[in-house]
């Protein structure tokens, strides 16, 4: 119980750390920025409630999905598209559907978005089965398909009805999230979020389905030989999986905070996606927290941008200097430099940590 | 039925491809030598942001001589952050290449807003104007394609049969080709395989950072925020289609240029589509593209294998 609070004090500290070190060296005094942060990210209960964690909610869903792939060893980095095919549907089922839907709105709308976010991943996933696609590089490419896609949409078929935004209508409130906490912005999504990580914790952990999945992650010519698994399923499923809960991030970003779709619905939600699972070293727990903590991080900067003029996009490197950290501390200690503690590490990080041969 | 738009198409062709075919050119030495460097992107995008900054210290031509300088370097630093992780302490190089192109797209933002003020103003940088060659840019049809570009693009014509010739008909160039196939091999035969790598990682980022530098000094003539917008991945996707070949990568290029300058075909034809279809075209394209030859193709033995 103590090991993960002490890792996550210590990644906290490290943010703060390379944040003020970003700080300092853009010529930004790093005390009041950081300040300005803290209060815009945990200042107060509003700030906490409708900053942070509404913030995180996307971010711990699509890391969930990230982290889901990455343990079967899909390295599914489309996460972004994904979420936007799942607000896209999510949308157009809340708008569309709900004069006949009524109180079923707001729950299909979230069914719909997890369907097409595994759809469009499914895309990816058929294109590596039949035709042996890097899903690194298609899902990528799908992600900027699907960015255009939704610009076609909101500028075409699912415009506003005056024509003159580029942004669907407005949900009815029959299909928007209710609030989880009245009077704040933190809608049920987050609840969603929080469930989602136990219940990929439990299958990863206690089902036969989870077992294979880590199997093939690990390796999965041992999986297929000694386990007769079936790998190539093993991984479709996750994969589809993983877009499922990709798609479920865009819905419930769609149905809980913007409430209509537009083509910057994301700020690169998926791509962060990546940093929060390889951060929390793809443990769905760790992804709660490490999801909270760029939640914080991001929603803080707003409050750094407004109050110190720092700009908010410094956050961004601060996330993937984290991870490079995690890489080089992992490697480290494959290499001996560092002690090797017991704790399990991520299948892709630990299987081919074997001893490196010093080239002579 | 006039040429003119068929002219002009070809001409976007050429000139849309230039960046491309400088940046599959540089991941094509790198994955030779056995590392897929995902980071490509954020090399592009670094090296977008070095051209500015490059091109602001100075004026007029020479700023756009030190705006390529400032690109290859910012793509040099780009793969030096690649290679310090993926290369020498051997981590995941898919995950590193991830982290590292969110670092450059997180640093360039930072930077640029803090230097050049919180709106983003669009700022101009000195641009090249096409260089015409005489008598071959009045060639019907393919004359101004060919022969009426920014330097950057007589650049890879050069580039192309160099690195053709470098790697097949050279010591260091098989010396590059034994690592990625069989870096045990190599060993053996008295090669460093690490230096190798980095030297390749290297060059990959500065053509990358170059490939940045061309957007800004010899097309926009200003920087955005995330401007490579994929052409770092769809380079990757080139490296295989071209086989890992200069001559093969350069034919790529310009498949993939033609399908992004198709929207001013369509335009000048009057064709009504959704602008956005064209848009989408080369990330498409790369995906069929992908279909129809991975499997098909060898690529380079070693390629992505962390164990030396």
């Amino acid at each position: 119980m103590l090991r993960p609070l002490l890792l996550g004090a210590a990644t906290a500290t490290a943010a703060a750390a390379a944040l003020a070190l970003l700080l300092a060296a853009s010529g930004f005094p790093p005390a009041p920025a950081l300040a300005a942060l803290w209060n815009g990210a945990f200042g107060s209960t509003d700030a906490l409630l409708s900053a942070t964690l509404v913030r995180a909610t996307p971010l711990v869903l699509a890391g969930l999905a990230v982290a889901l792939a990455f343990r079967a060893g899909i390295l599914n980095v489309g996460a972004e598209g994904q979420l936007l095919a799942g607000g896209a549907a999510a949308a157009t089922i809340g708008t569309l559907g709900a004069p006949s839907l009524g109180v079923l709105s707001a729950p299909l709308a979230l069914v719909g978005g997890t369907a097409a976010g595994a759809l469009w991943a499914g895309v990816a996933a058929l294109l590596r089965r039949r035709f042996g696609v890097l899903e690194v590089i298609s899902t990528i490419m799908l992600n900027f398909v699907a960015l255009h896609a939704v610009g076609w949409l909101v500028r075409g078929p699912l415009q506003e009805p005056l024509r003159i935004y580029p942004q669907s209508p407005a949900l009815p409130d029959v299909a928007r999230l209710p609030a989880l906490v009245p009077g704040t912005r933190l809608h049920v999504g987050f609840a969603l979020a929080v469930l989602g990580c136990a219940a990929v914790w439990v299958v990863l952990r206690h089902t036969a389905a989870g077992f294979r999945l880590r199997m093939v992650g690990l390796n999965p010519a041992a999986a297929a030989s000694a386990g007769r698994i079936d790998v190539p399923a093993v991984g479709m499923r996750a994969f589809l999986a993983s877009g499922a809960l990709a798609g479920l991030a865009g819905a419930v970003e769609v149905a809980g905070v913007t409430y209509a779709l537009y083509e910057n619905l994301s700020p690169g939600y998926g791509y962060t996606a990546i940093a929060v699972a390889l951060l929390a070293r793809l443990h769905p727990l760790g992804v709660l927290a490490s999801g909270a903590l760029f939640g914080a991080l991001e929603a803080g900067a707003g409050a750094m941008q407004r109050d110190a003029g720092v700009p908010a996009v410094v956050v961004v490197a601060v996330e993937a200097l984290l991870v490079l950290l995690v890489l080089g501390a992992d490697q480290l200690r494959a290499r001996g430099v560092l002690r090797r503690p017991p704790v399990r590490s991520a299948p892709r990080l630990a299987a081919e940590t074997a001893p490196i041969e010093a080239t002579p | 039925m006039t040429l003119e738009p068929i002219a002009a198409f070809l001409e976007a062709t050429v000139r849309t491809a230039t960046p491309l075919a400088l940046a599959a050119l540089g991941e094509t030495v790198t994955e030779r030598a056995g590392v897929i460097n995902i980071g490509l992107e954020g090399a592009i995008l670094a090296g977008a942001f070095g051209a500015l900054v490059g091109a602001g210290l100075a004026g007029g031509l020479g700023g756009a001589a030190l705006g390529f300088a400032g690109g290859a370097l910012a793509g040099l630093a780009a793969a030096a952050l690649f290679a310090c992780f993926a290369v020498w302490l051997r981590a995941d190089q898919i995950i590193t290449g991830t982290a590292v192109t969110l670092a450059a797209l997180g640093l360039t933002g930072t930077l640029y807003r803090t230097l050049f003020g919180e709106t983003g103003a669009a700022l101009a940088t000195p641009t090249t104007p096409p260089l015409s060659l005489p008598g071959l840019s009045a060639l019907p049809l393919v004359g101004r394609a060919l022969f009426a570009q920014p330097p950057a693009t007589y650049a890879v014509y050069l580039l192309v049969p160099a690195l053709w010739w470098w790697m097949r008909r050279t010591h260091a160039g098989l010396a590059l080709r034994a690592v990625g196939e069989r870096p045990d091999a190599a060993v053996a035969a008295g090669i460093r395989p690490v230096r190798v790598q980095l030297a390749a990682t290297l060059f990959g980022g500065a053509l990358g950072g170059l490939a940045g530098a061309t957007l800004v000094v010899a097309q926009a003539g200003t920087f955005a925020e995330g401007m490579s917008a994929g052409r770092g991945f769809i380079a990757i996707a080139i490296v295989v289609l071209g086989r890992w070949s200069a001559l093969g990568v350069a034919g790529a290029a310009l498949l993939f240029g033609g399908a992004s300058a198709l929207q001013y075909l369509f335009q000048a034809m009057g064709w009504t589509l959704p602008y956005q279809l064209f848009l989408a075209l080369p990330y498409l394209l790369t995906l069929v593209v992908l279909a129809s030859v991975s499997g098909r193709v060898a690529a380079p033995a070693a390629l992505g294998q962390r164990e030396l």
